[in-house]
């Protein structure tokens, strides 16, 4: 909402605050002041001329030499380029010595050899938009009307000395949508009074009902329809001042009847509607939703196809406007019409919005309606307006107003005592400080022992409950004043649950060993969204998606993690280690909310460590991956109950790329990216994990328990086994644990051969076996004898040899 | 035979005082002092001499023959002492060069923020509540005070999958969640922090995805100035103990009083910079009551209980705290921008 400071002052004193002072004020109370603008770009010296000749430039056709009576001295030679300069006019000139906005100064000039002593403007030279020009003057110049006094300050008379405040209103202060509203706030805020428009009212013998009648069929969406006729208008433009108060606000001038309705709708924030009574094609008015199919040609010349859900002003046979959004074409105010027939009414928000969004029709008359109007105000605005036409188009107003009215208005009233507000507010507000703020804001109210009963006006819609009181006294007695206190209420120590704690550890596990954490988007697109995934189900798509990269919920964490290691890859960062941890989104019955899973991914890729001068370089493989997750399945304490199987996934290296068991169960997978996957992303030798978090970090472990340390030397025995290639370390160690016994605590392999020195299809495993015995030494014979059951179990099942 | 020793010591010092390697020393170890040594020499021929003279001249011989040992052993503790330091300066290294490097990555700045918030609350008794990220229109609106249709929901388009489903907008369906479990009793204090989404263009300063920490705490007798105090708190941990905050009046469909809350600029303490555009003042969280109606939806009593509700933005407290220039920054995830944040 634009709010021209000058115009304000007709409904409140504004003395002594300045415009700045004023939105400052605003803004602290609630309502932000989105910008002050000064309306004068920087144009000086500009008086009203009148044009007492106009003849042809001698030497361009284009130009015309103006004697221009400026109100001093003699008359002055202007050349002028506009078009529609003509003799008679009363227009802007600045000076010689002028400045007009862009700091442009107006000189004596000689132009194709004749003098020039000054510049006729535009408005558009004088610093006002182009899109806010009335048409007629849109490629020329500026014409006063023809009482304008020569000499006098054109800026003035063009109300450029006015500063407009841009209101950023949130949706619950509907009221400030009008000037009175706006200045009903302001008068609060400053404690004055407020002035309404005296409305003179002259109506002739005539009844409007032989003129019109209203039917409203559809009363839910229109409760309160009314309406009035004005004869012989002259359609013509509008005073100046009523022109440059649009202009302020925003809209474009036409014509004096159309002006005035947006004037009052401006003034009073009620929309109003002037049809050509003559061209409506029937004497009566039928309010009803619109048929499915029906059509309606609108002001901007669409014909636009309208559903049940609309709302039309029908003159009993076909739309003449879609209800609150727009008029139709076919009864349109032109400039030979004569008699009009003003509509002021109350239509139903949800009814306007949808009609405005179904047909991408927003204007100032949709929108205050979504809002919510003012219907005590709709009757004052129609006779405003009548009034507006009878004095400024020359019409008649016909006697009566035709109406139909099925509002149930409520009085709202709102008890409160003093002791809730300071209880939520925690302050200690007078009871003469809050009857204060309710007396500014104009709300009618009574005391009785700290007990307030305040009734509101129809034009605060926002305000219904008591929490809406407190919060008209606090804005108005100021947060400044609120005090800073804690709650006192006894207090429990706040903490992370285990599972939070648990996140957290993993992810600074995972940071400290080398992996940077990455956060990607959730929503991905159809291919992507079950790639990978340990579990898959029907992808969850967006009904309205902004594209398709970003229109279904991802089921794995890894597509976007390998986009991560390409975009990087891309911008020459070759050695990416990410991880990240989030929601995969498994869809359940369409109407309940998705199953929503933790995930734990990472991709790496390159170089894993070097220390290139000391002859170290490691590049990331399977094991590399393998080892960061052996950490953190120790870190959780689920060490013992992990296994990795040989799998096979799509998207994976089908050789090199496990599944990850935990009791049993596959809660995750690692391996090699498939070299077609890796070509696809455009990345090299790429490993991925993905496991189930959520899983993971709710599997209750054992709390730690102190165990003692070794007292008696343990005894360690090495043995290299031949085996046949396709055998599996895993399995032998297996083997060798279940044969080892309760001796055996630690099985390590620390060498793999395979080569010229074994046989084709052979490969040898070096295992280190500690044996200990908590309670005693152990004797070389002791273990010899389980260390023969060792070699014998692994000889027996996989047809081992020791190596010599 | 007096002088022969006194010569012999002479002479067996000044070769150890010449001896440069511990074999040279030993040598002369054995020259004098072995059993064909000259002192072993000069004592055979004590024979000749008279009874009293043997004890004087025994009593010398020894003399001299300590005097030799303990100069020997002098010498050999130097040389022993030389040769470890020439050992050690052999092995001397170029501690210059670069040590093993440690790999080590670090957390999203987006988490380093939501941790520090989250640990702020923690320490004033708050535990941290998640929820569903795809969440029914129900929790996500209707709940907060925004029935169907109502003028504000346009302040947040959302993603919709079906017509009561979507993803949600602001983490604020976590509380009415919390609140409907906690079954009307209170109190409640938590911190929801989480993803959300609105179909906004991907650009400079808005993202489609984003992160958002809200704050709820109901119970009886909460104030708002008890939300005034507990912002300041978390401004002067978060920001710096010199900072205030100010509070000014705004609409959100779930509080009432609703307000906007600016923290004075950390950059340059309220001065007026580019950073606080010159006001002195930087909007950080929005915040207010708790609206009856959503007190009620959850089961709590609005006449007995009252709360106080916030939520702000880690990627913009983010964006302040670094002065990082672009939102996008947080999800394109490039090594080169997430290794800044690797320290403490
Ligand atoms: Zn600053």
């Amino acid at each position: 909402m634009f709010v021209s400071y000058k115009w304000l002052q007709e409904y409140v004193d504004l003395t002594g605050i300045t415009a700045k002072e004023l939105a400052d004020r605003i803004t602290k109370s609630g309502i932000e002041v989105e910008s002050v603008e000064v309306l004068n770009k920087g144009a000086k010296g500009v008086v009203v001329g009148h044009v007492l000749e106009r003849e042809q430039h001698p030497n361009a056709d284009k130009l015309s030499k103006c004697l221009v009576d400026i109100g001093e001295g003699e008359p002055v030679q202007i050349i002028c380029g506009a078009p529609n300069v003509a003799k008679g006019q009363k227009v802007a000139v600045a000076k010689v010595g002028a400045v007009l906005p862009g700091n442009f100064k107006i000189k004596r000039a000689k132009l194709r050899g004749e003098e020039s002593n000054g510049m006729i403007c535009s408005l558009q030279e004088l610093g006002i938009e182009s899109k806010l020009v009335p048409k007629e003057y849109a490629d020329g110049i500026f014409v006063f009307p023809s009482d304008a006094p020569v000499g006098a300050d054109a800026l003035e008379l063009l109300n450029l000395d006015d500063e407009v405040l841009e209101l950023g209103l949130t949706p619950n202060r509907a009221d400030c949508l009008s000037m009175i509203g706006v200045a009903y706030e302001v008068a609060a805020i400053l404690g004055r009074n407020v002035k309404l428009p005296a409305i003179e009212l002259h109506e002739n013998e005539e009844n409007v009902h032989d003129y019109i009648s209203v039917r409203v069929e559809a009363a839910e969406d229109n409760p309160l329809y009314a309406g009035r006729i004005v004869k012989n208008v002259k359609i013509g433009p509008s005073p100046l001042w009523m022109q440059t108060r649009l202009m302020a606000a925003g809209i474009r001038p036409h014509n004096n009847v159309v002006d005035i309705t947006n004037y009052i709708l401006l003034e009073y924030g009620q929309p109003l509607h002037a049809f050509d009574y003559d061209r409506l094609g029937s004497k009566e008015i039928v309010v009803r939703r619109a048929k499915a199919g029906e059509t309606i040609v609108t002001l901007d010349d669409v014909e636009r196809t309208l559903t049940e859900d609309h709302l039309v002003i029908t003159n009993g046979t076909e739309p003449v406007a879609l209800a609150g959004v727009m008029g139709g074409a076919n009864s349109e105010v032109r400039n030979d019409t004569t008699t009009v027939f003003i509509e002021s009414a109350y239509f139903n928000g949800a009814t306007v919005r949808k009609a405005s969004k179904d047909h991408g029709l927003r204007s100032e008359a949709s929108m205050r309606f979504e809002k919510g109007i003012d219907p005590a105000r709709t009757k004052e605005a129609l006779d405003r307006a009548a009034a507006l036409m009878a004095e400024y188009a020359g019409g008649e107003v016909v006697g009566g107003v035709v109406e139909v009215n099925t509002l149930k208005q409520e009085e709202v009233k709102v008890t409160i005592t003093l002791d809730r507000i300071n209880r939520v507010l925690g302050t200690n507000i007078t009871k003469e400080e809050v009857s204060t703020i309710l007396t500014n804001l104009q709300f009618a109210f009574t005391e009785d022992h700290g007990t307030f009963t305040i009734t509101v006006p129809s034009r605060r819609r926002d305000i219904s409950i008591e929490e809406d009181i407190i919060e008209e006294v606090a804005r108005l007695y100021g947060y400044d004043r609120l005090p800073a206190t804690l709650p006192v209420a006894e207090s429990k120590p706040g903490k992370l649950t285990p599972y939070q704690a648990k996140r957290r550890q993993v992810r600074r596990y995972l940071e400290d060993v080398g992996l940077f954490q990455a956060i990607t988007y959730s929503l991905t697109s159809e291919a992507k969204a079950t790639m990978f995934a340990l579990e898959t189900a029907k992808p969850i798509r967006l009904a309205l998606p902004m594209s398709e990269e970003r229109s279904v919920l991802r089921q794995s964490l890894i597509p976007h993690l390998l986009e991560v290691v390409s975009y990087n890859r891309a911008r020459q960062v070759e050695n990416v280690a990410v991880y990240e941890t989030g929601a995969v989104y498994l869809a359940n019955d369409e109407n309940e909310l998705p199953q929503e899973k933790e995930r734990l991914a990472g991709a790496l890729t390159g170089v894993w460590h070097a220390n290139l001068w000391q002859g170290e370089k490691k590049a990331v493989d399977f094991y590399v991956v393998k080892g960061i997750l052996d950490g953190l399945f120790a870190l959780l304490g689920l060490e013992k109950r992990i296994a990795y199987k040989q799998a096979k996934r799509d998207g994976m290296h089908p050789g090199r790329t496990a599944d990850i068991l935990l009791d049993g169960k596959t809660i995750g997978f690692v391996g090699q990216l498939h070299p077609t996957v890796q070509k696809e992303y455009d990345l090299k030798e790429t490993y991925v994990f993905e496991l189930a978090l959520t899983d993971l970090l709710n599997t209750e472990v054992e709390e730690i328990r102190y165990s003692p340390i070794p007292r008696f030397p343990s005894i360690t025995r090495d043995i290299a086994l031949v085996v046949d290639e396709h055998v599996i370390a895993g399995d032998i160690q297996q083997a060798i644990i279940e044969a080892g016994g309760e001796l055996l605590k630690e099985v390590m392999i620390f060498d793999v051969y395979k080569g010229d020195r074994l046989p084709d299809g052979k490969k040898s495993i070096a295992f280190s076996l500690r044996y200990y015995d908590p309670e005693r030494t152990l004797t070389d014979e002791e273990v010899t004898a389980v260390h023969e059951q060792v070699i014998k179990a692994v000889e027996q099942q996989f047809g081992a040899t020791l190596r010599g | 035979m007096k002088e022969r020793l006194h010569q012999l010591q002479q002479e067996a010092l000044e070769k150890i005082e010449q001896a440069s390697d511990l074999k040279a020393l030993n040598d002369v170890r054995i020259a004098y002092l072995g059993k064909k040594g000259p002192i072993t020499e000069v004592l055979r021929g004590m024979g000749s001499l008279s009874p009293e003279e043997r004890p004087i001249m025994g009593a010398l011989a020894n003399e001299v023959r300590q005097a030799i040992q303990t100069a020997l052993e002098a010498k050999q503790a130097k040389l022993e002492q030389e040769e470890v330091e020439k050992k050690l300066a052999a092995e001397t290294i170029d501690v210059t060069l670069p040590g093993r490097p440690i790999r080590r990555g670090n957390p999203h700045p987006l988490t380093r923020v939501i941790e520090e918030i989250e640990d702020l609350f923690i320490g004033m008794g708050y535990t941290i509540a998640e929820g569903p990220e795809v969440e029914k229109d129900y929790y996500n609106f209707e709940a907060l005070n925004l029935p169907k249709g109502h003028p504000a929901r346009d302040m947040q388009d959302s993603f919709y999958i079906t017509e009561e489903i979507l993803l949600r907008t602001h983490t604020s369906p976590v509380q009415a969640r919390t609140m409907e479990k906690h079954q009307g009793r209170g109190p409640v204090k938590i911190i929801c922090p989480g993803k959300v989404y609105r179909r906004d263009n991907d650009d400079a300063t808005h993202s489609h995805q984003f992160t958002q920490i809200e704050g709820l705490v109901v119970d009886e007798n909460i104030r708002m100035s008890d939300l005034k105090g507990t912002l300041r708190e978390f401004a002067r941990k978060m920001f710096g103990e010199d900072r205030d905050i100010r509070f000014r009046p705004s609409f959100f469909p779930f509080t009432e009083p609703s307000v906007e809350v600016d923290v004075s600029c950390f950059n340059c303490g309220g001065h007026g910079c580019n950073v606080c555009k010159g006001t002195g003042w930087i909007e950080i969280l929005g915040a207010g009551m708790v609206h009856p109606n959503v007190l009620e939806m959850a089961g709590f009593d609005s006449k007995k209980y009252t709360g106080f509700a916030f939520g702000m933005g880690p990627e913009r407290i983010a964006m302040l705290k670094y002065g990082i220039d672009d939102i996008r920054h947080f999800y394109q995830n490039d090594i080169r921008f997430l290794q800044q944040f690797n320290r403490v």
